[in-house]
């Protein structure tokens, strides 16, 4: 029968979509527990780096670390952590909002912006909307390593070192649980003192070669391990954002196809109805 | 029955967490073995094989491309790098970065986005629908 074959051709073209959203929910519910595990594996390192910082910041009053001391800002960097990937509702929006709001409090000081991009979602956003973005990353994929970030880290960390920022910030989004994601900004450096009464033993390290090196190579690593978390917990956020998305995608589709599927019904229904007054009303007229 | 907690970690991933007889490491001012009872001591590591005997005597090694060992009296950790570390290295990395960054803003269309793209061209076609729509509507 004739009747209502756009109306088939719709529906069908709809359950091909639905099948590929609910594929990919499926798809990003397994990456997601993969990227939580990843996740919490990542944890220990930084609690284990915070700590001995900790100690030595305290085991060496007499040494001030430039990532400890607090400078007038003049200028600030911010690591925007983004996904590489759409479809993941509002992750990437919500974040590029966050991250704008705080630099416009910094323009409001005066005070100018360096960017470093991770991600190709902040590449085009920040592409469209300016900025002075003096370092980027782009696909790391669903696991990525500490040497993919090495580069990006250094630029800014330089810029550090050799007064062009005063201040450096990480902006990524944390993961609370598979329905809430939130965008964080989080000052980098210099490294927030903590007041830890623990760690006031009376015992020191031996260090060798000296502890001044030491707490060098700690702080980059540190740092490093920071950005690095923020990618992962990026990445989890982006999966679980995803499948959300595309479970409130395949529950539409599902719908859409309740309501095309009624109005076919109908419309095929209000065709045999005709045909059969037509006919009937054919038969009397003999 | 001397033993301590030793943890082989990485920013990536916990290595090795347990109980252990002694230890083995490269350190960058020699080799040290670190049995119960040393000292507190802070420590870069060279790349190479750390050694790790257990209580029962099994012998398992472990490869770090560097990081830093630390003592404690009951705990040892190692923050293992995860990559082979060198400056010239790392400042590639570094130029690479910014090559990255630069290279997009020099051309911005390069990366011209899919989703971006599809909406502008759906925009596109409203609007010739529209402009049809109006010309058929004028026409007549």
């Amino acid at each position: 029968m004739a009747v209502g074959k756009e109306i088939r051709t719709k529906i069908g073209s709809i359950k091909n979509t639905q099948k590929i959203t609910s594929a990919m929910e499926m798809v990003a519910a397994s990456k997601m527990r993969k990227a939580q595990d990843r996740m919490e594996a990542t944890k220990p390192y930084a609690e284990k780096i915070r700590s001995v910082i900790g100690h030595l910041a305290m085991g060496n009053t007499e040494y001030r670390h430039p990532y400890i001391i607090e400078r007038e800002v003049k200028r600030v960097g911010f690591i925007v952590v983004s996904t590489d990937r759409g479809l993941c509702g509002g992750l990437n929006t919500n974040l590029f909002k966050n991250a704008l709001q705080s630099m416009k409090d910094w323009q409001d000081k005066e005070v100018e912006i360096d960017l470093c991009l991770i991600g190709s979602k902040a590449g085009a956003f920040f592409n469209r909307f300016g900025g002075n973005v003096v370092a980027k990353t782009t696909n790391l994929g669903d696991q990525p390593t500490v040497a993919d970030l090495i580069g990006t880290v250094k630029v800014m960390l330089d810029s550090f070192d050799e007064g062009r920022i005063d201040r450096l910030y990480l902006v990524h989004n944390e993961f609370v649980n598979t329905m809430t994601q939130e965008p964080r900004v989080h000052q980098l450096l210099p490294v927030e003192k903590q007041e830890e009464d623990e760690l006031k033993h009376h015992w020191d390290y031996i260090y060798e070669p000296d502890a001044k090196e030491l707490l060098d190579v700690l702080l980059v690593r540190y740092i490093e391990s920071q950005v690095y978390q923020g990618v992962v917990d990026n990445i989890a956020c982006e999966q679980a954002s995803r499948m959300v998305a595309m479970k409130a995608a395949t529950d539409n589709a599902g719908d859409i196809i309740d309501d095309l599927q009624l109005i076919y019904n109908k419309a095929r229904q209000a065709a045999i109805t005709q045909e059969i007054s037509e006919i009937i009303g054919g038969a009397a007229a003999v | 029955m001397y033993t301590f907690h030793l943890d082989i970690v990485s920013a990536e991933k916990s290595i090795f967490s347990g109980t252990v007889d002694s230890l083995v490491a490269t350190g960058e001012l020699g080799e040290l073995g670190i049995v119960p009872g040393h000292a507190p001591l802070l420590t870069k590591l060279k790349p190479g094989t750390v050694k790790v005997t257990d209580h029962d005597g099994n012998v398992e090694h472990y490869y770090v491309s560097g990081g830093m060992l630390e003592v404690q009296p009951h705990v040892t950790t190692i923050l293992a790098d995860t990559a082979a570390r060198a400056d010239d290295v790392d400042e590639a990395a570094a130029i690479a970065a910014k090559e990255a960054a630069e290279a997009a803003m020099a051309d911005q269309n390069s990366e011209i986005e899919y989703s971006a793209a599809a909406a502008e061209l759906a925009e596109a076609v409203a609007q010739l629908r529209t402009i049809q729509a109006i010309r058929k509507k004028a026409g007549k």
